[in-house]
């Protein structure tokens, strides 16, 4: 498996890397295999890499290490790590950059004791996730996709070209193949865009805006799928009317706690869950009990067929014209019930009503990270949810489908859990998904019990921790100061924080009174020597994805496709060279040394002597379930259930590094509410119970924070936050203009774009990757560029009222005349990834995060909170609002601001001046 | 100076590149690296590969830029590698015979113990795809992975140069373009398949297919938009009222 989920097969000659290629059998690419897969030969022998633990002897900063043993490393790690476990547990933050071994850093964590750890998701997509995750039960990218073979009609929102990078193209691929139209909304027409049959060249954040235009287009013209509404979505659940009591806002319920209906045979409520009623969508009911009732369609269609939502009336913020949005309406009403299609294949739904055939809408849409990384983006990933299930197009033939082991229950069951004591662990995983505000994470008195401030008031839904608020909140002590921060492939004082220079000088600050820095110990993990290192007091050098065992797991992110579930594997092809371990290996190395539950056995010997490979084979988070979910059993011939097989990995690769399993053809759609499906995720392990999964499109959890925040319930947010949460937690979407309080109100908006070839890496240390992105431009509109009396070439200062930059333009016309954009995944500090100190990537590449707040004003208080979404703490960088002014090319031709070059470190490889790779392969006689 | 192959078999190996569906993510441009580094003419040497001018042998190199403005402007991704033309002027201008059109099919290569590193191929090659090894001082090219395609020890699917078989979005097609029968001769005729620069007369083999025509649905329905079945919001609720209400 490559370093992030293809399948790959690995040539090897003389022990050296001869070829990598695609597996042409693996589920997720099929044989194919990006640039950066490709170039993994580079990243194989890059100088960058790191030979050997170091321990830091020179200020924090100035990158003076030495060189030491795994044993002391490891006992230095023991050694800050042990007291804090006896003390106070959550004086460890553990986040990892790298997202893949969640099932195992999110349980080393919750056995070490501390809930504060984490991945990436809280800076990359965790609206994407929690939206979907609370609307549909399954999400964009992770846990759903576009039913590629069948679907006649996509639009991509926002898709910042990485994600899901091979499967996109070869879907993209099919569908142009087919004739199938393909819309993309994106500020930049590049990539994907560039091939779209249309490029709709939205403003930055205005996506949710542009999304209820359509669906108020398809309501006044009744293209809306009420069938659908009202078997499968909470359209029909009827919501109290009660304002200002306790109740209001939240579903009418029956005595056993099932919403209820209006039926409209009996005229009378009804639970929803008997599956016997005709449900009314619209009118005005009175219970018996004398509260008034009114069904969710109709709140939603009060509020989205204001007029206000008209194309005309949206055209002039989304810089989209009216014709534009009154014809893709038309479109996807076209596609969606003109051009119907029927997958003929008998099954039942969960109400036990038998159907003929499967009804497929092939409308399709994808969205990422570009109407994500907002603070309006989880209203907005919810809105386009929505407009989805207004059509009908979710879990069903050519449309939106999920990936097993999802859909999940709405929102998946488990919480978010706390520290519960010393030396225990936590009860449960540190990440979850609150119901009401009796699951966050906070204090008697309201103060957020972990170092991100996740689940607390700040950001109650933030399924995926706030890894970009530890530094600062550690820094000030806010909740509380830590002891150790712990990372694990996270660029944080560099590309992977905002503010990065503010983030820098954190990280070297140091107490007045006692001289010792703020955050008293870093410990970071990496394999590369990037602009992290030098902040660390103690490096753990990794291997490199092709030196260790790796899973990619279904109680994780799995590789699994709209087709069924899918785990996978990554075997070691080469022995490191280098005084190296596997994290993962380190992980549980020091979870033995700690004596952590689950890693020591009886005696008090390792659990785990062979590693990682032996916890992914025998760990078992519930009897039966581990790691992967093939060949389990003592037969080895168990799928999804069953004991551990010693001989598991072999049987993974011997399959190829991956097991995928085939959903029967009666269970392949609408499987939250496939009876069918639902009993096969029950006994495959997915499911805890076959109750029906009804998609939410009004969300009375959010309402349940409204209400706190309106002053009902035993849990309320502090005063001064109460008009942030209530207008936050609306239980249907709103739009709001995110942007114009992150940068003041200035003209222009500012985002990045990843390129292909840096597929989710920032790999300026590989020789091959760089000359292909070696260093990156402002690219502004050339209309608004002349505005500004800019030429292609110019340089300009670029500033946001947080920072400012001084960078190169180049003039461009498939671009939003309100944004200027540049590539991220190049800009690096002078010297890191061992490159020379006159590298483009540091002369002429630049990062625009230094333009980037991490905090941003209440505007109705004095408070400050983090620049993130207030729902789910997703970092909002492409927020970013700047102005640009020409300035004469700086002397020396770099861009600023400029940092102190990264010195070498005690073990750095030597850079050569010339490569001849593979000069070694050439046969004699060939010619 | 080199002279062409006086008969031919009229087998023209050569690759057809789609320009409709490629995305610009340059996997064909790595692979082919990353194989040749190994290959036939190893290594592809990289000047200063951690230094200020990485520069280094690429036998496929994609360029992007953008035609037209506005509403008819497009963003190109142009992936370009040697076309491998039957009337190569790389081959009639090389002094030494080092570069060469094999006669059994079509593909231009160079013979690395005749090169003398002159340079004049590149001069003569209009289409920028020579590829000068200054450590080496020879000329290398594109060879359509001619240690993949006629290698028995692959698979017969896998006979493909690596460009093709890496291709995430289907945009790089391989075959005979001197078979009129062939999947790729099909293709190019079915999509209008194109020369570059025909002009120059070198007779390229590899095509490049058009963009296809936007797909717009505009036949379908009328481009005003939906018809709206109530004038408002007071209107569509009576509306539905009235029809959705009835069980």
């Amino acid at each position: 498996m490559c370093a992030c989920r293809c399948g790959i097969r690995v040539h090897l000659r003389d022990e050296k890397i001869r070829f990598i290629e695609g597996n042409p059998d693996h589920p997720v690419n099929g044989g194919v295999l990006c640039a950066k897969g490709s170039a993994a030969i580079m990243k194989q022998y890059s100088p960058a890499r790191l030979t050997g633990p170091l321990r830091r002897v020179g200020p924090r900063g100035s990158g003076e290490f030495e060189a030491i043993s795994w044993d002391e490393a490891l006992q230095t790690a023991v050694g800050w790590l042990a007291p804090l476990r006896r003390d106070d547990p959550r004086k460890l933050a553990f986040f990892t950059g790298r997202d893949q071994s969640q099932a195992l850093t999110g349980w080393w964590a919750s056995q070490f004791g501390t809930p504060n750890y984490a991945a990436h998701g809280g800076f990359c997509s965790v609206n994407m996730a929690a939206a979907g995750l609370y609307t549909t039960g399954f999400s964009f990218w992770e846990f759903g996709e576009p039913d590629w073979d069948r679907t006649k009609y996509l639009v991509m929102f926002g898709v910042a070209e990485d994600h899901g990078s091979n499967p996109l193209k070869i879907g993209l691929s099919k569908l142009k193949a087919r004739g199938a139209k393909f819309v993309s909304v994106n500020p930049v027409r590049t990539g994907y865009s560039a091939v779209a049959d249309q490029w709709i060249g939205i403003r930055p954040g205005t996506d949710g805006l542009l999304i209820f235009s359509l669906i108020r287009e398809l309501l006044l013209a009744d293209k809306v799928d009420f069938e659908f509404l009202s078997r499968y979505t909470n359209s029909g659940w009827l919501v109290v009317k009660n304002p200002g009591q306790a109740d209001d806002g939240l579903f009418a319920r029956d005595q056993d706690g099932d919403p209820l209906v209006w039926d409209k045979k009996s005229g009378a409520p009804v639970s929803a869950m008997a599956g016997t009623g005709e449900p009314a969508l619209i009118g005005d009911y009175v219970l018996t009990d004398g509260r008034s009732v009114t069904p969710v369609f109709q709140l939603l269609a009060k509020r989205l067929l204001d007029p206000q939502y008209a194309p005309d009336a949206v055209a002039e913020t989304t810089g989209i014209s009216a014709d534009v949005i009154r014809k893709l309406a038309a479109d996807l009403a076209h596609v969606a019930f003109e051009q119907e299609i029927t997958v003929a294949t008998p099954w039942t739904d969960w109400t036990g009503k038998r159907h003929e055939s499967f009804t497929g809408r092939p409308v399709s849409f994808h969205a990422m990270r570009g109407i994500s990384a907002h603070a309006n983006g989880f209203h907005t990933c919810r809105a386009l949810h929505i407009l989805q299930l207004l059509l009908g197009s979710v879990d069903c033939p050519g449309g939106f489908r999920s990936k097993p082991p999802y859909p999940k229950p709405i929102p998946p069951p488990n919480r978010p859990t706390g520290q519960k004591g010393t030396e225990q662990p936590l009860d449960g995983s540190p990440l979850g998904f609150p119901l009401c505000p009796e699951d966050l994470l906070i204090d008697q008195d309201g103060t957020p019990e972990r170092i991100d401030k996740a689940y607390s008031w700040e950001a109650p839904l933030a399924a995926h921790g706030a890894m970009h608020n530890v530094i600062r909140n550690a820094w000030r002590g806010d909740p509380y100061p830590i002891d150790t921060l712990f990372l694990f492939m996270a660029n944080m004082s560099w590309n992977s924080s905002m503010a990065t220079a503010e983030t820098i000088a954190m990280l070297e600050d140091r107490d007045e009174s006692t001289g010792e820095y703020k955050i008293p110990h870093i410990i970071y993990s990496d394999a590369f020597n990037s602009e992290m290192v030098p902040y660390a007091d103690l490096i753990l050098p990794d291997t490199t994805f092709l030196e260790r065992y790796d899973c990619i797991s279904l109680l994780d992110r799995p590789i699994s496709d709209r087709n069924g579930p899918a785990d996978a594997v990554r075997q070691p092809v080469l022995k490191p060279d280098r005084d190296v371990r596997p994290f993962q290996d380190v992980l549980l190395d020091l979870g033995a040394r700690l004596g952590l539950p689950g890693m020591v056995t009886d005696e008090g010997e390792p659990e785990y002597p062979g590693g990682f490979p032996d916890y992914i084979v025998n760990h078992e988070r519930q009897p039966g379930i581990g790691l992967l979910a093939g060949w389990r059993g003592e037969s080895g011939l168990e799928h999804g259930r069953g004991a551990p097989n010693e001989n598991q990995l072999d049987a993974y690769i011997a399959n190829g590094c991956y097991w995928s399993s085939k959903i029967p053809d009666d269970c392949q759609f609408y499987r939250g509410v496939n009876q069918g499906y639902l009993d096969y995720a029950v006994r495959m392990g997915f499911l805890g119970s076959a109750e029906p999964i009804i998609h939410q499109i009004y969300s009375e959890p959010l309402q349940r924070f409204r209400l706190a925040a309106q002053g009902h319930g035993d849990v309320q947010p502090p005063d001064a936050m109460r008009s942030r949460v209530e207008t936050a937690f609306d239980p249907l979407p709103f739009w709001n203009d995110s942007t114009v309080t992150a940068g003041g109100d200035l003209p222009l908006h500012a985002i990045t774009q990843r390129p292909m070839a840096m597929y989710h890496s920032w790999d300026g240390q590989n020789a091959w990757q760089r000359q292909i992105h070696g260093d990156n431009f402002l690219y502004v509109h050339h209309e608004t560029a002349a505005g500004y009396g800019i030429s292609d070439g110019d340089w300009v200062k670029v500033s946001s009222g947080h920072g400012q930059i001084t960078v190169q333009v180049r003039l461009m016309d498939g671009v939003n005349r309100a944004t200027v954009w540049t590539w991220n995944a190049i800009g690096k500090r002078a010297g890191a990834g061992n490159l020379s100190e006159d590298a483009p990537e540091s002369n002429s590449g630049f990062l625009l995060n230094h333009l980037i707040p991490d905090q941003r004003s209440d505007p109705e208080s004095d408070a400050s909170y983090s620049n993130s979404d207030p729902v789910t703490g997703q970092a909002a960088w492409y927020d970013l609002r700047v102005q640009i002014e020409k300035v004469d090319a700086p002397a020396d031709s770099k861009t600023q601001p400029q940092f102190a070059p990264l010195p070498t470190l005690p073990g750095q490889m030597t850079r050569p001046d010339v490569l001849a790779y593979g000069a070694e392969f050439r046969k004699p006689g060939d010619a | 100076m080199t002279s062409l192959p006086t008969q031919s078999t009229g087998k023209k190996l050569g690759l057809v590149i789609d320009l409709d569906t490629c995305v610009g993510c340059h996997a064909c441009s790595v692979n082919c690296k990353e194989w040749n580094s190994g290959g036939h003419a190893a290594p592809l040497t990289d000047l200063e590969p951690y230094g200020a001018n990485p520069d280094g042998v690429w036998f496929n190199r994609v360029h992007s830029f953008e035609v037209g403005e506005g509403d008819t402007g497009r963003t190109v991704y142009f992936p370009k590698s040697c076309l491998h033309c039957d009337e190569p002027a790389c081959v009639t201008v090389c002094p030494t015979g080092a570069s060469y059109k094999r006669v059994e099919d079509g593909i231009v290569l160079v013979d690395e113990d005749k090169c003398i590193g002159c340079k004049l191929c590149s001069w003569a090659c209009p289409y920028g795809a020579r590829e000068y090894d200054p450590t080496e001082g020879v000329m290398k090219k594109c060879t359509l992975c001619i240690d993949r395609i006629y290698n028995e020890n692959l698979p017969e699917a896998e006979r493909v140069p690596v460009c093709v078989s890496t291709c995430p979005a289907s945009a790089r097609h391989f075959g005979d373009l001197g078979d009129p029968n062939s999947e790729v001769s099909q293709l190019v005729a079915s999509r209008g398949g194109v020369d570059l620069m025909p002009e120059m007369g070198y007779q390229p083999v590899n095509k490049y297919l058009p963009p296809r025509p936007k797909v717009t649905n505009d036949s379908v329905h009328l481009a005003a938009g939906l018809t709206p079945t109530a004038p408002d919001s007071a209107g569509k609720f009576l509306q539905w009222v009235d029809r959705l209400l009835s069980p």
